[in-house]
């Protein structure tokens, strides 16, 4: 590396403690990274010796993967503890478990869990490095990471864009970082969406609320649906998934509004048919997969630099 | 005669009798006297100058736990929790296990109460076993002691028993205790529901949660003529709600807590559940507008809703942790806070905190007259000092106000004429 900035997050818990440099400087390394993954093999031996722990509280198979995959092409030690933090078990609590990981002394903990805060607890209870993999609907910092490094790939800056995101703003950690992350970096971040789905004072966030998707959409450079969490329509915020496609889905004729070279995104899995139509998840505005691909590299580049990448490389 | 106690040359603040001035208060038998010409004895008297001799403050919102949660409190560590704040009386609330919704549980704290540091006023359930359907039996209660009665904790979601639990306190001349909270709007909300909430990604607590309750039960304390009484107020659209039913004559007070006029949603920072409770903490215009209320007479009681809780509830993650804080020990100190801040002055803080406690649940107390039981806290409103795990008389240790500087304290408490708590020496060591 030859940036001038250094590193010094032990922990990578959220955006909200990242400053715009940082944000770069993450980037950056991750792009460095990602030719690896291109690679016949497609290993290197950076983080030989080092244990990394995948602590998922909740039930998650593609941010896991992508973690796992990215410790193991840096060659860690990864070890998988998995539960539900919904369901102690036991009457094992969370400190429990920490102090047993502690035992173990492992270099990184990844953490996704339920609750949030949960990660800056551990924090409390264990010496190594923590990054957050999402806690509750406060953070998923390697997602906004890995968000704005794929609109990079396309765009010379964040700096000006007008960023849609379209969904339930309250309960995605998603969006959260992502509000911090775009808002870091200079972008216009409008969001949109029934009111049901908008946390209070989020304008505080930097974020602007729109009244409609069509305002959100208009001129925009990228579009970001979230994921419709059909398990939460216990709690009545919309009266059906058919009469939020219709006010709230992104489809073709929606997508005319916003800049030709329109980025549309989606953290996955994708309803299809709900938050978005499969013509435009599946168009040539779509950097979805892009998305997963950054991911890994997003992931390799954070364990390296909270292990202290920059200082021994 | 030894029981003879005389406070030298303190400052007597008696809002009852419009009392300033520095005096001596004598003390014999328990009960306040009038001063005499007899030769006294260097060891019955003790130099309270540059101190504060007032009633005996009174704390109406506690948790003592016991029956059921020794682990956290019990009626002797609480009660010497309230000597060493400064009070000589609590009422507790009636969520122990079992919930205090009878006689029996009602007879054992007062049993265990006899022996206890404080006078302590159980608090009996609006409904049997605090589950929001049937009427308890209050006038048995009130047989065996109970002041007030409330579901504290749990709010009366019916409105049709909310009226029928303040007609039938009435006819027992019982003051109904609102623990006001729509159970819907606040549901699984760990905090305040605002800027804070959003950033932490917190599921919050509308101030609508409580501002409707506190409509509801005005209109039914209208309805009803009934005395109800609002506990922990911590929003400004209370304030605006109970300003009006104060102006229109309807029998209501209210009280709030130190911790709603100190801190705001803020002091969560990152996660600290030593911050939260319920109500949550509120933005910073609720708790200008809390403070704005004690002054101006809104509210009528600041009360601690005291409530311990275990490292087993507190460290964990935020949402599954315990609501609730300690507040004894740091009461006086806060809301001498306010004087320094020319809020209030010193006799309304003393009405907040002795005399109109006294006067809503109708217990002794709240006045220095010759001729009262001796109930009577002396504070020291310059000492400095810094609570901290092991300084707790407290069983629990859930406090916002640990290890910082505070600054004026209760030096002496005597209640019933005993000493319940000295931080002084008597003139002859
Ligand atoms: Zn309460």
């Amino acid at each position: 590396m030859t940036e001038p900035s250094i590193f010094i997050h032990k922990h990578i818990l959220g955006i909200k403690e990242l400053s715009p440099q940082d944000i770069h400087h993450i980037i950056t390394t991750a792009r460095s990274f990602r030719e690896i993954s291109n690679r016949p093999i497609k290993k290197v031996p950076t983080l030989r010796g080092k244990t990394v722990v995948n602590l998922f509280l909740e039930p998650s198979t593609r941010t896991r993967l992508s973690f796992e995959i990215a410790a193991k092409r840096m060659s860690a030690d990864t070890f998988n503890l998995s539960g539900s933090s919904s369901s102690t078990r036991k009457g094992e609590t969370l400190i429990d478990t920490a102090r047993n990981i502690q035992a173990m002394n492992p270099d990184v903990i990844i953490m996704r869990h339920g609750r949030s805060g949960a990660p800056h607890l551990l924090g409390r209870y264990v010496d190594c490095s923590i990054i957050n993999a999402g806690d509750g609907a406060h953070e998923h910092p390697s997602q906004a990471l890995l968000d704005a490094m794929t609109i990079l790939d396309h765009k010379q800056s964040l700096a000006g864009l007008k960023i849609a995101i379209v969904g339930d703003i309250a309960h995605s950690r998603v969006a959260h970082s992502n509000i911090f992350s775009f808002t870091k970096l200079g972008a216009q971040v409008c969001l949109a969406g029934p009111a049901t789905f908008m946390p209070a004072d989020i304008t505080s966030l930097g974020a602007h609320v729109c009244t409609s998707v069509g305002e959100a959409v208009t001129g925009a450079d990228v579009v970001m649906a979230l994921r419709i969490q059909i398990e939460r329509q216990h709690d009545p915020l919309i009266p059906s998934l058919r009469e939020y496609a219709v006010h709230y889905g992104i489809n073709r004729a929606l997508l005319k509004l916003a800049k030709p070279d329109v980025l549309v995104m989606h953290p996955g899995p994708i309803n299809r048919g709900v938050e978005m139509n499969p013509d435009v998840a599946d168009g040539p505005w779509s950097v979805i997969l892009d998305q997963v691909t950054n991911g890994v590299a997003v992931r390799m580049a954070l364990l390296y630099l909270v292990l202290g990448g920059d200082k021994s490389a | 005669m030894d029981s003879l106690i005389v406070l030298k040359n303190g400052r007597v603040l008696d809002p009852a009798a419009g009392r300033d001035e520095i005096a001596d208060l004598w003390i014999e038998d328990g009960r306040i006297i009038v001063p005499d010409s007899r030769p006294i004895a260097e060891q019955n008297c003790i130099d309270v100058s540059g101190f504060w001799v007032v009633p005996g403050l009174i704390d109406m919102h506690v948790h003592l736990r016991e029956p059921g949660e020794e682990y956290k409190e019990t009626i002797a560590t609480g009660t010497a929790a309230a000597a060493a704040g400064g009070f000589t009386a609590v009422a507790c609330m009636p969520n122990t296990k079992p919930v205090n919704d009878g006689s029996a549980v009602t007879r054992l704290i007062k049993e265990k109460s006899t022996s206890a540091s404080a006078h302590v006023y159980p608090v009996g359930a609006i409904s049997k076993n605090s589950d929001g359907v049937e009427l308890a039996e209050y006038g048995e209660m009130k047989a065996h002691g109970v002041a007030a009665v409330s579901d504290d904790g749990l709010p009366v979601m019916s409105a049709q028993l909310m009226r029928r639990a303040l007609e039938y306190a009435h006819s027992h001349g019982l003051p109904v205790i609102t623990h006001a909270e729509d159970a819907a709007l606040s549901k699984n909300g760990c905090m305040h529901e605002g800027v804070v909430s959003t950033r932490l990604g917190l599921p919050g607590i509308p101030a609508a949660a409580e501002a409707v309750m506190v409509c509801r039960d005005i209109a039914l304390a209208a309805l009803t003529g009934a005395h109800l009484h609002i506990a922990h107020v911590s929003t400004a659209a209370s304030i605006a709600h109970l300003r009006q039913a104060k102006r229109e004559g309807v029998p209501v007070s209210a009280e709030t807590a130190p911790h709603y006029f100190t801190l705001t949603d803020e002091a969560v920072a990152d996660y600290d559940t030593n911050a939260k409770m319920n109500p949550p903490l509120r933005s910073e215009a609720d708790r200008l507008e809390i403070r704005r209320a004690l002054s101006d007479g809104t509210l009528d009681v600041i009360a601690t809703d005291h409530a311990p809780h275990s490292v087993l509830e507190k460290e964990c993650e935020f949402e599954l942790a315990a609501n609730g804080i300690i507040g004894l020990e740091s009461a006086v100190s806060l809301g001498l806070a306010l004087v320094r801040d020319k809020v209030i002055n010193e006799t309304r803080l003393i009405e907040l905190m002795s005399v109109n406690p006294a006067r809503i649940l109708g217990v002794p107390g709240g006045s220095l007259a010759a001729g009262k039981q001796a109930d009577v806290t002396v504070i020291d409103p310059h000492h400095h000092f810094i609570l901290t795990e092991d300084t707790l008389v407290s069983k629990s240790a859930n406090s916002p106000f640990l290890h910082q500087p505070l600054t004026g304290r209760a030096v002496l408490t005597i209640c019933a004429g005993r000493i319940t708590h000295m931080l002084l020496q008597s003139m002859k060591g």
